[in-house]
């Protein structure tokens, strides 16, 4: 009894309790929120000739899709569906969205992690700047490039850049065609470029600001003024001892970031013609699909829920002070 | 501050008296707060925007919506400031009313995201227990969404106008204003002056409305300003993604979704609503950050 209140009491499982709760609450309101949708699939497929329909052909039609049943039954029977890998089908291509799901997110985490690359090739060189002098010239105009950075919204910037750039320069990678990393690397990386750079620099104002907030904490830490003392040379000083340690909020902010960037890739997915996640979506919600919409949204917080969840415990492994907490 | 603030309500001194937060101290805030070069910036900016958005609502500018195929697609000048799209629609006339609609659906969103939330938030950082508990697996169950997709997916469900948008983003922020408001809670519950207002036999609802809340407003008018901003990235993204404020209706996001195709041609139609986005959302940053750092203690402002 003490045994299992000890393990219940540790961070470690009950981080993973949390996890399970909030997932749960999720495949809920997924499904409620889904549910209440005006027009319902016999709509969606028939439009207004649903209205034509016999009561009993409504009631056929009920039962194949499964709606004539209580909602508490629908979602159990979903849920069961979901955990044993079926997430139902697409009923304008019929083809699985377990098969979709499969094809976009390669895509969508490519292009996730494009830009957290960017982000931090941006963002941690920025916020070193930025700390390099505080208050003075430097630091300012870092500060306010961030706050301009923060203040375009990805889709104003997406347009313009995939308008001008693409029409000044002639150069329309985007538009020939979606091809995969594994068909076409070269091309692939060229129509990744464009999104990847925008939601990078969305993704890098935040992580110039934490850099900037940890070097400067780390830089009054006495450790760094007894290596200072006995005499370590500067720039071992500053990756070493600062860099190395300011990195530690930089990684647990970027993980949080993950979630955003699923956001604009919402955005940026649709504006560059990529057949990720975030366009699964969008088609759905346009074209009234429940099945694929419930699922992919699902599909989207699960895994929202657990990179938040390896954030947490990748930093509590990389920094010993938490495991306290 | 706190140690005074206990030692009047020991006393008797301050029971009736002033809140805890130091009088002399306030008026000076907002002076730090708007006096710096940001504060000077965004409350520059933040009027530019008050003016066009409140021409749109008076009826000053032209007509948002009255279409005039001869006159389409003209470019900056006399006939209009910001040029005219593609049916013939004064884009000056769309951008004001762009920005009436984003502050309407950001003010409306903001407010109703801000009682509720910072109500939770607070209730379940002062009282504990299986309040606190319910009200974070409510915002972990939130969080689990990413913000534009849990709006996305409530504003598709609902029927489409500016209420609804609204009701959406709000549902989006509540987590976050509940977080916000929560954290300080924890900290101030145990502060001298509220064990002492316990100790004098106030009850806790009273002691939480004259102790807690009002020493916690700093931060809450940081979040607030901030929320703005993003409500109105977030109503301007849902209307680009066609989910949003319904056309005719001018929404600076559908602006900058219709003139997609036309930018080459007519890049007008692009620069001004995506100018006008940026210069309301950089006013309200600007404005959030001089209150920062003007309430912000740690902050060094005083």
């Amino acid at each position: 009894m003490t045994a299992l209140r000890t393990l219940l009491g540790h961070p470690v499982p009950r981080r993973l309790g949390e996890a399970v709760v909030t997932l749960l609450g999720v495949s809920v309101l997924t499904f409620v929120v889904l549910r209440v949708v005006p027009g319902d699939q016999i709509t969606a497929q028939y439009g207004i000739a649903a209205g034509e329909l016999s009561p009993d052909q409504i009631a056929d039609l009920e039962a194949y899709y499964g709606i004539d049943q209580p909602l508490p039954v629908q979602f159990l029977s979903w849920l069961g569906g979901v955990l044993t890998g079926n997430l139902g089908v697409s009923a304008n291509s019929g083809v699985s969205v377990a098969e979709l799901t499969a094809q976009a997110l390669p895509n969508t985490i490519e292009l996730a992690v494009l830009s957290i690359l960017v982000g931090l090739a941006l963002g941690v060189p920025g916020g070193m700047l930025a700390a390099s002098r505080p208050g003075r010239a430097r630091d300012n105009a870092t500060q306010a490039g961030s706050l301009l950075a923060l203040s375009v919204p990805s889709f104003l910037l997406a347009t313009a850049v995939a308008t001008f750039l693409a029409n000044r320069l002639g150069w329309y990678p985007n538009g020939e065609g979606y091809r995969t990393l594994l068909e076409d690397p070269w091309l692939n990386l060229q129509q990744m470029l464009l999104p990847a750079l925008v939601l990078g620099i969305s993704i890098a104002s935040p992580v110039l600001q934490t850099t900037r907030t940890a070097i400067l904490g780390v830089r009054a830490e006495d450790y760094v003024r007894t290596a200072q003392a006995k005499g370590v040379p500067a720039r071992r000083l500053q990756v070493r001892h600062v860099l190395r340690n300011a990195l530690i909020p930089v990684v647990t902010m970027t993980g949080l970031q993950f979630g955003f960037l699923l956001s604009g890739a919402l955005v940026a997915e649709q504006i560059f013609a990529i057949p990720g996640i975030g366009r699964q979506v969008l088609l759905g919600l346009g074209q009234q699909e429940y099945a694929l919409v419930q699922s992919t949204t699902l599909v989207i917080a699960v895994m929202f829920v657990l990179v938040n969840l390896l954030t947490d415990l990748v930093y509590r492994l990389v920094d010993p002070r938490v495991r306290v907490a | 501050m706190s140690a005074q603030a206990g030692t009047d309500a020991l006393t008797g001194g301050s029971t009736d008296g002033p809140t805890p937060t130091p009088r002399p101290g306030r008026g000076h805030a907002w002076r730090r707060a708007f006096l710096t070069p940001a504060g000077v910036v965004g409350l520059v900016l933040m009027a530019l925007v008050l003016l066009l958005a409140g021409m749109a609502v008076t009826g000053l500018t032209a007509s948002p919506s009255a279409q005039d195929v001869g006159r389409s697609l003209l470019g900056p000048g006399a006939q209009g400031w910001f040029g005219t799209d593609q049916f013939g629609r004064d884009v000056f006339a769309r951008v004001a009313s762009g920005l009436a609609n984003s502050l309407r659906v950001a003010v409306v969103s903001v407010a109703v995201s801000g009682v509720v939330g910072i109500s939770l938030g607070v209730l379940a950082g002062y009282y504990r227990g299986w309040a606190d508990r319910l009200v974070g697996i409510v915002n972990n169950v939130l969080f689990a969404f990413p913000s534009l997709l849990l709006a996305l997916a409530l504003a598709a469900t609902l029927e489409r106008s500016w209420v609804t948008v609204s009701v959406a983003i709000a549902v989006v922020y509540v987590p976050i204003f509940a977080r916000v408001a929560r954290a300080p809670v924890l900290g101030l519950r145990e502060a001298e002056y509220v064990v002492a207002s316990d100790a004098i036999g106030r009850s806790r609802l009273s002691t939480l409305v004259r102790h807690v809340v009002p020493n916690m407003t700093g931060i809450l008018v940081v979040q607030t300003t901030l929320s703005l901003s993003w409500a109105i990235l977030t109503e301007a993204s849902l209307s680009f993604l066609g989910f949003g404020t319904p056309p005719p209706a001018a929404s600076l996001g559908g602006m900058v979704y219709e003139a997609q195709t036309l930018a080459v041609i007519a890049p007008w139609m692009l620069a001004f609503p995506g100018i006008a986005l940026v210069v309301v959302v950089v006013a309200l940053n600007l404005l959030g950050d001089a209150l920062r750092s003007a309430l912000d203690p740690r902050s060094g402002g005083r």
